[in-house]
Order: structure tokens, then C-alpha cells, then sequence
């Protein structure tokens, strides 16, 4: 199946991590309980992974390699500039309208498809193809029919983002469990009423971890109808730096965009875990 | 047994509520699940499906509950066929089937709700029907915050909370621990001899089935047909206790063990 | 789905989206769409060229290796993230953090450091592919059930025999998702960084036709490829359905 498939759900972390096995009682003293408390070993990664950025840096390697704190300084030169924020902004146009489309057209889409075998029966295999399938390939067929502008942009981020959403959302129907579909049908429920009360709100999380991977594909969307496209935004910061030898701005455009996208899927995941926390559901 | 006289003896006390004639059931791909079941429920009185695994028992509840048709035969509620689900039946499932995102109280009140009764109404009999079933206090919770036991009882305050006419109960207590389904037998006679309703049970438990029922229908093993008809002998008076040891249960028990040894393998 | 009583296999409907394709193409509808048919000849006509063939062995070699490279790290790593705290706190949150981060950002740095050649693209692979093979080979790991591990013990194996009798059979049907979500992510992967490189394989033949509107060729290209991705999530998507059969028993 494709990522669809809930128990294996791409990219997301389970909620309540188990025990792992294997790990065998050991005497434990509060250095170690410190040593490997989350938190430690957290900024433990994080200085290692910008330690090692910063050594390597300085190696003399490369002129393009910039260390982490040369690439910090551009951070907070462009920071402070505003050239980093507006761009960030104007990357986040075709992204934000990108995915507001594809959220409202792939939930309706993949909803249909799970209610309707007409349906999943024609639109389930283009779906499924597209979920596999290289869609970047596209992007210069986008860019001719529809030039350089913000339409392409959009449409870009469209073919990205879409079919997980749809698939997840066609998915999560198909699987709302028959004894609940028969609860309702044993009580009178219409065939409205069931969809409303029963298969809607039964499907949620999973449509629900579908809008978090979708937004994760509409970033590298945005970024890639940036880089191919016509450099605007963050894409603009990124080739001019680069074309210009500007390795830490480069750097620092890069590493904003990655911040900015895994604080707004990170986002998406606190969201997701408020709303299903009280009914004991995740995705 | 004409349609005529099926038609009169309806309207008399002690006539069967729900009436089955040559009930067969041939699922898609050739399955035989029941074969020519012919019965009557008595109303206002428990009878138990009973029978070994797969011999089609809950097949002939969701007839009767109107959830799958029959291949064959009719299945008649108060004198009408059975098309579909209806008002006169409420089912209570095996795997609870309650919707996780939703409070005890509305899980309660959704049969209610689906039958377009405003919200107040509706929460007031749910209230009502919560603690009868001894989950007073629990209305705010959500089923995962319950017990096996406790969401059980969830689904059987939901089934009284439509008032039908029949209860149709999938084996309800076979999704919890020992203990605790004893307890629900206890309380099942108690609210039983409270609510007057005819009630169809199935279970493959030989000891759930006499301590509770008034009858017991017993099923041979697929393709199902009526194999024995038994009606205990056993006055449940106010210790449910003693049932237990009264000689007639015990006796029962037995010779219904005996008879469906012979269709283990 | 059922037309005239007759049950209709799903893949069914891509006939109807071919004759659909086959339409609008034959009227000109769309300047970019030729008919399905022509680009079916193209198809048939580009493959056996040397052009082709080239792109196909740069971008398949670069593929291959990236994806295997992958899998020998990604496999390893995952099933110790499973098995030890440490390990898991440590790299868990890049993993996550890597597996939404939009990767395509970080295609201009490994150019900028490795050149426009074919270290780039096979690096672009990896780090498309290895997160995904890395989390679920520690979903499979973590999904072990209890009373697995205590019967090996019980009965005395080995830890070799253990991993090798038990856990890895265990976790495979985890593993083989995540190999065949990566595989899935490696071809993306692979585009992506030819179309960003854009001076060998596929990604440069891309260029070539949509520049010199050769839109039949385009599609050819497009149609190859995609039957590409196709094949091969379809192939490891039977693989996985071999080991289905006890998934849903393990404990």
C-alpha cells in the first residue's frame, strides 16, 4: 500500500513511544539519569551536528563550506535587514494558497472516493501513480503551460501536496470500522447522518496526518518551483548568494526555510495531538 | 401457519413477538450459514441463541435485527416482515461499536440523536438509562477512559435508551474478563425483570445461557439448524447467588454439554 | 466496481484516462498535451537511442547505488535506534526533522560542495530515502512483542540466532515498507536532483525537450519514467504482501 497505509504512517513519530526491548537493568546513578535524560541528549545532537558543521568549516576543504556560526552571523545580518523575512514571505505565498487548495480539494476528493466506488474506481489509480511517481517532473511542463508566474508556482505546490492528501483521506473512510457503520444503521441512522456523525469524524486523524505530510510535500514544492522556476523568495536568496560565491547568506537562506517547515509541521502535530488527545485517538 | 392466523395470535399477550419461518442465510461465495430456521420468540422473555462457534447464531440476529436479509424465508416483528433495522429492535454489539470521540452521554444518546430528538430531551433519558446501568459520573468520559466492562455497559444503556420493543444482544459479555461478566449476568437479570423487554441473546457460553434465559434454542453447527429447544426449569428468585447452585441449573448446564460435545472436533 | 454486472478491476480506469488523453490530444485541446498514441510511438522510438540509453544508466546507476547505499545504512541504524534509548533520543528528532524538512532546499548545498556530477545526485538520493528506511526498520524493532523475545530467551538462543531466527522475521514487514517508501523517495529523489543539476541523465534530457518543445518526447520521457516508479512500488508492494501474511498475527 502506499503511505497511506495508517500503522506505518510516513514521517510520523508514534504518540507514546514503548520501551524499547533489549535494554537490560542497569545500575543508575543520577549522572547517568542525567546523561541520558531527553533534554541532554537533545542539545547533545544539536551541539554535536553544529560542532561538526563549524569544524567543518574551517577545514580548509572548500570555500563554499561556511561554518555554523559565520552561517548564524547571516542569519541575524538578513534578520535584521528584513531581506530574510520577506523573502521568507514571499515564499510562503503559492505555498500557503498551494495548500489551502490542495487541503480543500484533496479532502473533498479522497473523501468522494472513499464514499463512492464509482469514484475510487476512476480516480483511485491516477492517484496512486501520482503518489509514486517523480511529479518534479512536471514542473517544466507546468512552467510552459503556464509561464513564470505565481499560477505555476501554485499549481506546483498542487501536484506535491495532493495525492497523499487525497489518498489518506479516501483511506481513512474506507476504514471506518463496519461494526460502527452497522451501529448506525441498527439505530436509523441515514446514510447522511452516518457520513456526518460516524465516517467524518471516525476518519479524522488519519485525514488529519495527511495534511501534515502533505504540507511537508508543498514545501519542498514551493522550494523546488523556486529553484526551477524563477527565483523569488527564499529561492532568489539561495541562487543569487550562491551565484554571487555569498556562502554563509546561502547557508542561512537554506537553513531558515528548514526551520520555518519543521516548526510549521511541528505545529500541525501539537494541533492534531490537542484535538485527538481527549478522545484518546492519534493518528 | 397461515398469515392470517399469524395475524391474530399477534394481538393476544402470549403470542411470539418475533416470528422466523424457513430463515436461510448463503452468503456471497457460497456459504451456507443457516439452513430453513423455523422459531418464535416469546415476548417479554429471554431467549438464547446457543450453539458452537460459526453455527450461524449471529447471523440470525442480524436477520432479525434487519442488518443482512435473508436469502430465503421471512423474519416477522409484531406481526410485520423484517425489511431492515426499525424502531421495535435495539442491538447491542459485540465489540461495544462506540464512537471514541464522543463522551459516554452522547454515545448513549445517539440512537436518540439519530432519530432527530432534540438535545435536551435526548440527555435527559441518556442520564436516565447511564444510571441504570451503574455508570452514574461517568457521562463527561470518553470510552477509551473506560473498561472493557464499563464500555459494554455503554452500549447496552444506548440499546434502552430507544425503548424498543426487542433487544438483540450479540455476545455482549464476551469481550470481558470472567469476573466481571458475572457480575453483568447478575445485573442483566435485575434490569431485566425492571425493563419488561423481549430480549434475544446469543452466546456460546452453556452457563451464561441457562443462568439467564427463560429459553434456550440451541444450534447445530453450520449449516444451522434448530437442534433442541430448552426452557429451564429455574425459578430466579431474589439471590442470583443461588442460581448457580440450584440443582436444575446444574443439570441443565450438563446435559447441554453433553448434546454439544458431539459436534467439537 | 461493477458495470453491467461484470466486476471491473480497478487499473481498469486508466483506459478511460488514456481514451480521455487519447481525445485531447487529438483535438489539439491542450498545446501541451499530444495524443496518447504518438507519444506511445515516441516512446517506442526514444528508448532504443544512445541519448536515452545513457541518461537511463546514469540516472539508474546513480539511483541503485544511492538507494542501496540507503538501505545499508538506513536498515542498521533504525534497528539500533530500536533497540537502544540513547540511540533513539539522539537521533529521532533529526530523523523527523529530515523527513518533513523540504530536502529540495538542501540540493543546492551538496551542489555547491560536490560539484554538478554524479556525487551530488547519488547524494540527493540518500538523503531523500535513508530517513524514511531508518524509522520504520525502528517501527519493526520497537513493534517486537514482548513475548517474542522472552520465548528466545526461554528456550536459549543465541543473540545471533535471536536476530537472525526471530527479530529479523519479525520486523521484516515494517522493514520491507520502509525499503519500499525509500525506494519510492529515491526515485523522487533522483529527479529532483537532475532537474536541479540538470546536466546529466534524465534530468537533462528533460531540459532538452521541454526547451525545444519536443512535448512528445517530454511525455515519452514522463510516461517511462512514471511506468519506472511504478514498477517498483508495485514490485516491492508484492515483496511486502508475501511477509503480510503473519503481520497482523505477531503477538
Amino acid at each position: 500500500m502506499t503511505e497511506v497505509t495508517p500503522s506505518l504512517g510516513a514521517g510520523a513519530p508514534r504518540a507514546s513511544p514503548t520501551r524499547p526491548l533489549a535494554t537490560l537493568p542497569r545500575p543508575r546513578s543520577v549522572v547517568t539519569d542525567l546523561a541520558i535524560h531527553p533534554l541532554t541528549l537533545r542539545l547533545l545532537t544539536a551541539l554535536l551536528l553544529f560542532g561538526g558543521w563549524e569544524y567543518a568549516g574551517r577545514l580548509p576543504v572548500s570555500p563554499a563550506f561556511p561554518g555554523f556560526i559565520e552561517t548564524m552571523g547571516a542569519v541575524a545580518e538578513m534578520m535584521a535587514d528584513g531581506s530574510l523575512p520577506q523573502a521568507l514571505l514571499v515564499t510562503l505565498e503559492p505555498l500557503a494558497l498551494g495548500l489551502a487548495i490542495s487541503a480543500f480539494l484533496g479532502i473533498a476528493v479522497g473523501v468522494g472516493m472513499g464514499l463512492s466506488r464509482t469514484t475510487e474506481w476512476l480516480l483511485a489509480p491516477p492517484f496512486i501513480i501520482m503518489q509514486a511517481a517523480p511529479l518534479a517532473a512536471l514542473i517544466p511542463l507546468l512552467v510552459f503551460a503556464y509561464g513564470i508566474g505565481l499560477t505555476a508556482k501554485v499549481l506546483v505546490v498542487c501536484i506535491m501536496a495532493m495525492p497523499v492528501i487525497v489518498l489518506n483521506s479516501y483511506g481513512a473512510i474506507r476504514q471506518t470500522p463496519a461494526s460502527l457503520v452497522e451501529m448506525g444503521r441498527s439505530f436509523l441512522g441515514s446514510r447522511q447522518a452516518i457520513i456526518v456523525k460516524i465516517m467524518l469524524p471516525s476518519a479524522s486523524p488519519v485525514i488529519f496526518a495527511g495534511l501534515r505530510l502533505g504540507s511537508a510535500a508543498a514545501f519542498i514544492g514551493a522550494i523546488l518551483a523556486e529553484l526551477l522556476i524563477t527565483p523569488t523568495g527564499i529561492g532568489d536568496l539561495i541562487t543569487y548568494n550562491q551565484a554571487i560565491a555569498e556562502y554563509p547568506k546561502m547557508y542561512a537562506a537554506i537553513f531558515s526555510v528548514i526551520v520555518l517547515s519543521v516548526l510549521f509541521i511541528e505545529g500541525l502535530g501539537r494541533i492534531e495531538a490537542m484535538i485527538f488527545r481527549r478522545e484518546g485517538r492519534t493518528a | 401457519m397461515t398469515a392470517m392466523a399469524t395475524r391474530e395470535r399477534a394481538s393476544t399477550d402470549d403470542a411470539p413477538i418475533i416470528e422466523a419461518r424457513a430463515v436461510s442465510k448463503i452468503y456471497d461465495g457460497g456459504t451456507e450459514a443457516l439452513n430453513d430456521i423455523t422459531l418464535d420468540f416469546p415476548r417479554g422473555k429471554m431467549t438464547t441463541l446457543l450453539g458452537p462457534s460459526g453455527c450461524g447464531k449471529t447471523t440470525l440476529l442480524k436477520i432479525i435485527a434487519g442488518l443482512i436479509p435473508a436469502t430465503s424465508g421471512e423474519v416477522r416483528v409484531s406481526g410485520r416482515p423484517v425489511t431492515g433495522p426499525g424502531p421495535d429492535r435495539a442491538f447491542v454489539f459485540q465489540d461495544f461499536a462506540l464512537m471514541p470521540w464522543a463522551s459516554v452521554l452522547r454515545n448513549v444518546a445517539f440512537g436518540l440523536e439519530l432519530r432527530g430528538v432534540d438535545q435536551a430531551q435526548r440527555e435527559a433519558v441518556a442520564r436516565r438509562y447511564i444510571g441504570e446501568v451503574g455508570l452514574a459520573g461517568f457521562e463527561d468520559r470518553h470510552p477509551h477512559e473506560l473498561s472493557g466492562g464499563m464500555r459494554q455497559r455503554v452500549g447496552l444503556a444506548r440499546a434502552l435508551a430507544v425503548d424498543a420493543d426487542v433487544l438483540l444482544m450479540d455476545e455482549p459479555f464476551s469481550s470481558v474478563d470472567e469476573q466481571t461478566r458475572r457480575k453483568f449476568q447478575e445485573d442483566m437479570l435485575r434490569l431485566l425483570s425492571v425493563e419488561k423487554k423481549t430480549v434475544v441473546f446469543v452466546t456460546h457460553s452453556i452457563e451464561e445461557a441457562v443462568y439467564l434465559s427463560d429459553r434456550i434454542v440451541l444450534l447445530s453447527r453450520r449449516p444451522s439448524r434448530v437442534s433442541e429447544i430448552i426452557e429451564p426449569d429455574i425459578q430466579r428468585g431474589d439471590d442470583p447467588d443461588a442460581i448457580r447452585r440450584h440443582p436444575a441449573y446444574l443439570d441443565t448446564v450438563e446435559s447441554i454439554w453433553q448434546g454439544l460435545k458431539r459436534y467439537l472436533d | 466496481m461493477k458495470m453491467w454486472g461484470y466486476r471491473v478491476p480497478m487499473m481498469a480506469s486508466l483506459v478511460v484516462w488514456i481514451a480521455l488523453w487519447e481525445i485531447v490530444g487529438q483535438a489539439g485541446a491542450a498545446l501541451v498535451l499530444p495524443p496518447f498514441s504518438s507519444v506511445l510511438v515516441r516512446v517506442a522510438e526514444i528508448v532504443p537511442t544512445p541519448s536515452f540509453l545513457t541518461a537511463l544508466a546514469i540516472t539508474g546507476q546513480a539511483y541503485v547505488l544511492g538507494t542501496v547505499i540507503s538501505i545499508v545504512v538506513g536498515v542498521p541504524l533504525g534497528v539500533l535506534m530500536g533497540r537502544s534509548v540513547v540511540a533513539d533520543r539522539l537521533l529521532l528528532p533529526w530523523v523527523n526533522i529530515f523527513l518533513s524538512a523540504p530536502l529540495s532546499a538542501l540540493v543546492p548545498v551538496i551542489m555547491v560542495l560536490f560539484g554538478f556530477g554524479n556525487t551530488t545526485i547519488v547524494l540527493t538520493v540518500i538523503l531523500f530515502a535513508v530517513w524514511i528506511i531508518m524509522l520504520d526498520a525502528r517501527a519493526g524493532v520497537r513493534g517486537i512483542s514482548r513475548s517474542l523475545v522472552e520465548m528466545a530467551r526461554s528456550y536459549g538462543a543465541t543473540p545471533w540466532q535471536a536476530f537472525s531466527k526471530i527479530y529479523l522475521w519479525a520486523a521484516l514487514p515494517e522493514i520491507l515498507a520502509g525499503i519500499r517508501l525509500g525506494c519510492i523517495r529515491a526515485v523522487k529523489g533522483v529527479i529532483i536532483g537532475q532537474l536541479l543539476v540538470s546536466i546529466v541523465g534524465f534530468g537533462r534530457l528533460f531540459e532538452i525537450y521541454s526547451s525545444n518543445f519536443l512535448m512528445e518526447h517530454f511525455w515519452a520521457l514522463v510516461l517511462t519514467l512514471f511506468a519506472f516508479a511504478f514498477v517498483i512500488a508495485e514490485g516491492l508492494g508484492y515483496l511486502e504482501r508475501r511477509v503480510e501474511y503473519y503481520a497482523a498475527s505477531r503477538n
